[in-house]
């Protein structure tokens, strides 16, 4: 059973990201390097947002340290296929800890848009949702349209367990909607909203 | 618990005591023999968070999570460790994020395994090469002090420190069960 078919995807990942964020406008969100962050971007800048621009595979790592860190706070971990391919072991080192705050979705274009569109392992046989429910992470779900959304703002305002989401998404060229590359301004900003000092 | 573990050395201790005053509140690792009793009294603290990982880059990112989240956490892994977390290092430069690592070195000192050698002739300059202050401990009674010294560094002067634990201080590794 192959988790991606470019015939299942028919979500808009902008549209997506937007309805999503306005569903859950007081959660703190950490974006995959590439085209999640740009669509965490293109929602609208915010100090909520840690966008990352590099580390590629760690970003449910640095939402499962946020969630800890902030037990009362709801994290979402906001990446691609490829990303979290990269860091596939973490689904295995949050399933350890399953911190209920916690909910990563995966915008899944089945390609690495960044590179070229090379068909990505879950266009080639990788079932991550199959892959996040093997490491533990029971509440594990496919979206397949838009109309699901509001179970995915649910899971992450209601934060009973850590949840991941693999959300087809249509494999198109969007526009770049490039935020700050000053890691350090990001960092501080963030922190800052949370009433934490620069160091 | 075995019979043997109740025999720690207090270095062990003073690297764990040091931890819990500075407020370390989350460790992340990928075990070694010589972070066990760390990793066994960090699991039985209620103010801290101990996550075991697959991969040793897996601590950069979650620790760099727990900073952004108001939290100072720490890594323990061994020597094969640093050169799993080279390219992940880079968050720790581009954000700069006070980051402390405890790096238990094997292929230094009387080693058995050849296999431990390469990476333990370049661990130290991987770190430097990535921006660490790294410091390294080889007697008993320097621990506390050397620990006590890169946690400030670390949480205070907001650096990248590694304090690698000389194998001539773990001592050498035993084949077989007491």
């Amino acid at each position: 059973m192959n988790a991606t078919t470019s015939s299942k995807a028919s979500i808009n990942r902008r549209e997506f990201v937007t309805n999503l964020v306005q569903a859950c406008p007081d959660a703190l969100i950490v974006s995959g390097l590439g085209s999640s962050t740009y669509d965490l971007f293109a929602a609208g800048d915010r100090p909520n947002n840690f966008y990352l621009w590099g580390a590629m595979g760690g970003a449910a790592g640095i939402g499962l340290g946020l969630a800890l860190a902030q037990p009362h706070k709801s994290v979402v971990v906001l990446t691609g296929d490829g990303e979290q391919l990269m860091g596939l072991g973490l689904l295995a080192t949050i399933g350890t800890k399953r911190p209920k705050n916690l909910t990563i979705v995966i915008l899944d274009n089945g390609h690495f848009g960044e590179t070229g569109m090379q068909p990505s392992h879950s266009s080639l046989g990788t079932d991550l949702v199959a892959v996040a429910k093997a490491c533990s992470i029971a509440h594990s779900q496919q979206i397949t349209g838009m109309e699901q959304l509001l179970d995915v703002g649910a899971a992450i305002t209601q934060a009973t367990q850590t949840s991941l989401f693999q959300v087809l998404v249509k494999a198109d060229e969007v526009p770049r909607a490039l935020p700050t590359r000053d890691g350090v301004h990001i960092k501080n900003r963030f922190r800052g909203l949370l009433g934490l000092t620069p160091l | 618990m075995t019979a043997s573990d109740t025999s720690v050395a207090s270095w062990k201790d003073d690297i764990f005591n040091v931890l819990k005053q500075g407020n370390i509140r989350q460790v992340t690792y990928v075990p070694d023999a010589g972070h066990a009793h760390v990793i066994n009294k960090a699991h039985a603290d209620p103010d801290m968070n101990a996550t075991v990982l697959t991969t040793e880059e897996e601590g950069v990112a979650v620790n760099t999570g727990a900073w952004l989240g108001g939290e100072r956490s720490v890594l323990l892994m061994q020597s094969s460790g640093v050169g799993n977390c080279i390219n992940m290092f880079s968050l720790l430069q581009s954000c700069r994020i006070p980051f402390l690592t405890l790096v238990t070195m094997r292929g230094e000192y009387a080693e058995f395994n050849p296999w431990q050698t390469p990476m333990s002739k370049a661990t130290e300059s991987c770190l430097t090469m990535m921006g660490f202050r790294v410091f390294r401990v080889t007697e008993p009674e320097e621990v506390a002090e050397v620990m006590s010294a890169a946690l400030d560094t670390a949480f205070e002067a907001g650096e990248q420190v590694a304090v690698l634990i000389s194998q001539r201080l773990i001592g050498r590794k035993k084949w077989t069960k007491d």
